[in-house]
């Protein structure tokens, strides 16, 4: 099912009185395609959860439509839209055991969607096999590890089948072993059942690593779409560069002068096809190669080893940042006794915004020989 | 669900909303009867009160309304039985009650709380077992050790069996216990007494519990009828419940229920007022009281 | 070291000293009266020792009148109270205007002095030669013929005692169980909003197992807090409670230590253990029922 949002608004009456209005979601549109995994991703308020909301009808747009497919389902109530909806707590009834949680929904159905008890009993089995919890159908919540408990709200949200399947913050409350396991456990099933499925998260890491497509969302503005390493390469703007990204992207300041990226007094890189001007120079850690001979000349702190690879930590006058960490391969040799630290940068992982607007500068950079 | 065409969603969407529509109306009417029944005796007793005794007593059929207030109950509630004798004698009573109280109460929390010394545990084992004993067993001889004393009819006698409470020393202990053990040991270190440190840091940060303990025993001193029956039987020691039974008993001499009524208002106004003043906290107070089990 | 523990003595000292004079000494003395036979106010002395109280009030039909009295009263107020306040408290969690004005009217009885109100209750549904009263007025309307309502039938008293008991603790209830309502968690509400689950299904499948644990300890207190119902009897019918018939168990107690038939603490407190014991009761099986039916 296709989902698309077409320029949805939603105010928020804000203070005490309703005098000022919060936007917390301004004019987006999006188009989410059928059957893939979409990330929405965005620091907290950024207005991402209150889309999510919107999509499943919890909340009302102020302005702007909804369409799953080719319905209008702006002004429906949750239940008529066939939305499976995967609460950040997960929201499970503790007083229910599994079983009970996964029928919840099936028992509402009424009419000619009205279920037999067997039918119901044997959706509940598949939906819990589907997670992989049938063992556990007879415990209540808290008997239960959060990444079961996770899985038991996945199974359902998926029991009645639903159009859309929206999940919001799911790996939030997990520890970071379990994360990684149940991201990859949410990638399968969405592989496998195909189900157009988003998902709201404020961790980069998170949404790139299973994404088809991502959104980042800032201020309740969409910011850039699409798929994760397409957006982390070429972010549009320095907020999306430094959202996505671990260690952060460095941030410098510099120039552009007669086709040349200068950093202090140090000219790092060729630039075509950009005026001179002032810039924001935005590297990844790993765009940096340790070079004796480099022409980025930095001031060395200290060297951390991680085993596959080790980061390199210094300062440098044309940044701000207390520390600057670059990420170098654990074969190569830095120098600790000196207090200089000398690098080459990759173009590829080198990029330029302009000063004022922090837009993306489109050029070309090329190693300066 | 895939073919549902436009009017069905249209459909669905008004029919949810009428049926909320509905379902609102019903909930705000019989929010409002319950409203009305809790408010009207407020309504009447006010409105008795400035109906004139000739006017009140010539109703057969009790008006809603007056179109001749009168103040003259008010001042025959205050001239003909000493309705100031038993405000103040509340007043002084409520008061002493609730200052000994909270020093007694704040005293035993601390201890239990910061203070190390042996049977500490099984002491506040027993202090909560204590909780459970109900009022009526223990007044029966609370009322011979009174009367044996030669106490009735004296202050002590009405305040001092109700100076402690287990429960609020439990309730100020928890919010104590709150208080982070750092702020403790750094006072220590500086050689803070520990009187010090409770009247200078525990106290000031505990304040809100322990003004909601405080309202909540000004709430139960003002309505305390059943000891004060037992050991007053001299007027001059009645309380406002006393005072005013006395008054339906043997007062103004014959029925004079409008004199009544302003009685009862006179009685009802000091705690409405704390109440509209402290909503939040008392509100909170008794629902936190309330929620201890 | 052993300052300090002498130090921790002297701050519980003065909780301990009241504690031990109004509350343990009396609490063991109770027992001892109740069984010390013939005893005699004036001179303090006592013939034996036995179960005479107990079965001198147990055969008192003042008493009896009483037990009946307070049974009656705790069987209609503590169910009708309870579900009235959750009706009220589930309306009142449904609404956003006016919640707080509304929630600020329902707790005012609790602030309010029992005896000086049940005086307004008394005058509203009280007959006498001047008036019928306005509750009989309102009867009439309907069509119904006048009732005496304060020395009138014994049904029509207890209804009035019932109806003042159940506007006395309903703020509590509803305060407690409103705050209850509120804490469940939203997204359980979100999630069965999204599943398509009706009004009535959320509220027993989701609110009520979610504030039982809330709905118990309110039935539980409800139970002892009716059965030790006195003053409002006082506000509605007087203190010779006996006279008109309506006299509750702690009433019984207070009259016979003090007042008219008063004099008899042996009788008085034989009362007060019988009560004792018929709370403890009601209170355990209360208990034992709530831990089957609350889940976590």
């Amino acid at each position: 099912m296709k989902v698309e949002l077409h320029n949805l608004t939603k105010k928020f009456a804000g203070g005490a009185r309703g005098k000022d209005t919060v936007t917390a979601v301004d004019n987006l549109s999006l188009e989410i395609p059928d059957g893939k995994l979409v990330g929405l991703l965005g620091p907290s308020g950024c207005g991402k959860s209150t889309t999510l909301f919107m999509i499943c009808g919890l909340q009302k747009p102020t302005a702007g439509k909804i369409f799953f497919g080719e319905d209008d389902v702006t002004g429906l109530p949750p239940e008529a839209r066939g939305v499976g909806v995967v609460f950040q707590n997960y929201a499970l009834y503790p007083h229910l055991t599994v079983r009970q949680n996964i029928l919840f929904p099936l028992q509402n159905l009424k009419g000619k969607d009205k279920l037999s008890k067997s039918e119901m009993l044997r959706r509940a089995e598949e939906a819990a096999r589907l997670v992989q919890i049938d063992g556990l159908m007879d415990r209540r919540p808290n008997e239960l590890s959060g990444g079961q408990q996770q899985r038991v709200a996945i199974a359902r949200a998926m029991v009645k089948m639903p159009r859309v399947l929206l999940l919001d913050e799911p790996l939030s409350n997990l520890d970071a072993r379990l994360r990684l396991q149940t991201r990859e456990e949410i990638r399968r099933i969405q592989r496998r059942t195909g189900i157009t499925t988003v998902f709201v998260t404020h961790d980069q890491e998170e949404a790139m690593s299973i994404s088809d497509i991502i959104v980042v969302m800032k201020e309740g503005v969409v910011q850039q779409t699409g798929k994760p390493q397409d957006v982390y390469d070429n972010p549009v703007n320095l907020f999306v560069a430094k959202f996505l990204g671990t260690p952060p992207i460095n941030v410098f300041e510099g120039r552009i002068s007669s086709g040349k990226l200068v950093m202090g007094e140090d000219a790092v890189l060729n630039v075509s096809g950009a005026q001179d001007c002032d810039v924001i120079v935005g590297i990844r850690p790993e765009g940096f190669i340790p070079d004796e001979k480099g022409a980025l000349r930095c001031t060395l702190t200290g060297v951390e080893v991680m085993g596959r690879d080790k980061s390199v930590i210094f300062t440098s006058p044309c940044s701000k940042a207390p520390s600057i960490r670059a990420v170098v391969n654990a074969e190569s040799v830095v120098d600790t006794s000196s207090h200089e630290v000398r690098f080459t940068l990759r173009p590829g992982k080198v990029l330029l915004f302009d000063k004022t607007t922090e837009k993306r500068l489109e050029c070309e950079l090329s190693q300066a020989q | 669900m895939n073919n549902s065409t436009y009017e069905d969603y249209s459909k669905i969407e008004r029919s949810v909303s009428l049926r909320r529509r509905i379902f609102n109306g019903i909930t705000y009417f019989l929010l409002s009867v319950w409203a009305v029944a809790v408010l009207f005796p407020f309504y009447w007793m006010i409105l008795t009160s400035v109906k004139s005794y000739g006017e009140y007593n010539s109703e057969y059929i009790p008006k809603f309304f007056t179109a001749t207030p009168t103040l003259e109950n008010y001042t025959e509630a205050f001239t003909s039985v000493p309705l100031g004798r038993y405000l103040l004698n509340t007043l002084i009573f409520t008061v002493l009650t609730t200052a000994i109280m909270m020093v007694v109460i704040t005293l035993a929390a601390y201890a239990f709380d910061r203070l190390e010394f042996r049977g500490k545990n099984l002491v506040f084992t027993a202090f909560l077992s204590l909780m459970m004993i109900p009022n009526e067993l223990v007044v029966i001889t609370n009322y011979v050790t009174v009367t044996e004393m030669n106490m009735r009819n004296t202050f002590m006698g009405l305040i001092l069996p109700s100076v402690t409470s287990v429960f609020y020393i439990y309730l100020l202990r928890e919010n104590f216990a709150q208080v982070p053990d750092t702020l403790y040991y750094a006072a220590k270190v500086d050689g803070t007494s520990d009187l010090k440190y409770l009247l200078k840091v525990m106290v000031p940060i505990c304040r809100p519990t322990l003004i909601t303990i405080g309202i909540l025993k000004v709430i139960e001193c003002w309505n305390s009828y059943v000891w004060p029956r037992l050991v007053t039987d001299d007027p001059d020691y009645y309380l406002v419940s006393n005072g005013i039974q006395e008054i339906r008993e043997n007062g103004f001499g014959r029925e004079n229920i409008p004199a009544m009524m302003a009685a009862v208002v006179v009685i009802s106004v000091p705690l409405i007022l704390l109440f509209l003043i402290f909503r939040k906290k008392i509100m909170e107070g008794v629902s936190r009281g309330g929620t201890k089990g | 070291m052993k300052f300090q523990h002498f130090k921790g003595w002297i701050y519980l000292l003065p909780a301990i000293l009241f504690l031990g004079a109004f509350m343990v000494y009396p609490l063991i003395d109770v027992f001892i009266y109740s069984v010390e036979e013939g005893y005699n106010f004036a001179s303090q002395t006592y013939s034996g020792v036995g179960g005479f109280n107990f079965s001198y009030v147990l055969h008192d039909p003042y008493f009896l009148q009483a037990l009946k009295n307070t049974f009656l009263l705790v069987i209609i107020t503590v169910p009708t109270s309870t579900l009235l306040a959750l009706l009220i408290s589930v309306g009142l969690s449904s609404i956003k205007p006016l919640r707080s004005l509304y929630q600020t009217i329902y707790f005012l009885p609790y602030v309010t002095n029992t005896l000086a109100v049940g005086l307004v209750f008394m005058i509203l549904f009280k007959k006498t030669a001047y008036s019928d009263g306005l509750v009989n007025l309102l009867i009439n309307w309907f069509g119904g013929s006048s009732v005496d309502f304060i020395d009138g039938p014994y049904w029509a008293k207890l209804f009035v005692l019932c109806f003042y008991t159940i506007w006395i603790v309903l703020p509590f209830k509803i305060l407690l169980l409103t705050s209850a309502i509120s804490s469940v968690d939203q997204s359980y509400y979100n999630a069965a909003r999204v599943d398509g689950t009706s009004r009535f299904r959320t509220f027993t499948r989701i609110t009520l197992p979610m504030i039982s644990p809330t709905l118990f300890y309110l039935i539980v207190t409800g139970f002892i807090g009716a059965f030790k119902a006195y003053s409002d009897a006082v506000a509605l019918f007087g203190t010779d409670l006996n006279a008109s018939g309506m006299n509750t168990i702690v009433g019984y107690v207070y009259d016979m230590l003090y007042g008219d038939s008063g004099g008899y603490p042996s009788y008085a407190s034989a009362a007060a253990v019988i009560l004792f014991a018929i709370v403890l009761t009601i209170t355990c099986i209360n208990l034992l029922i709530s831990r089957k039916y609350t889940h976590y």
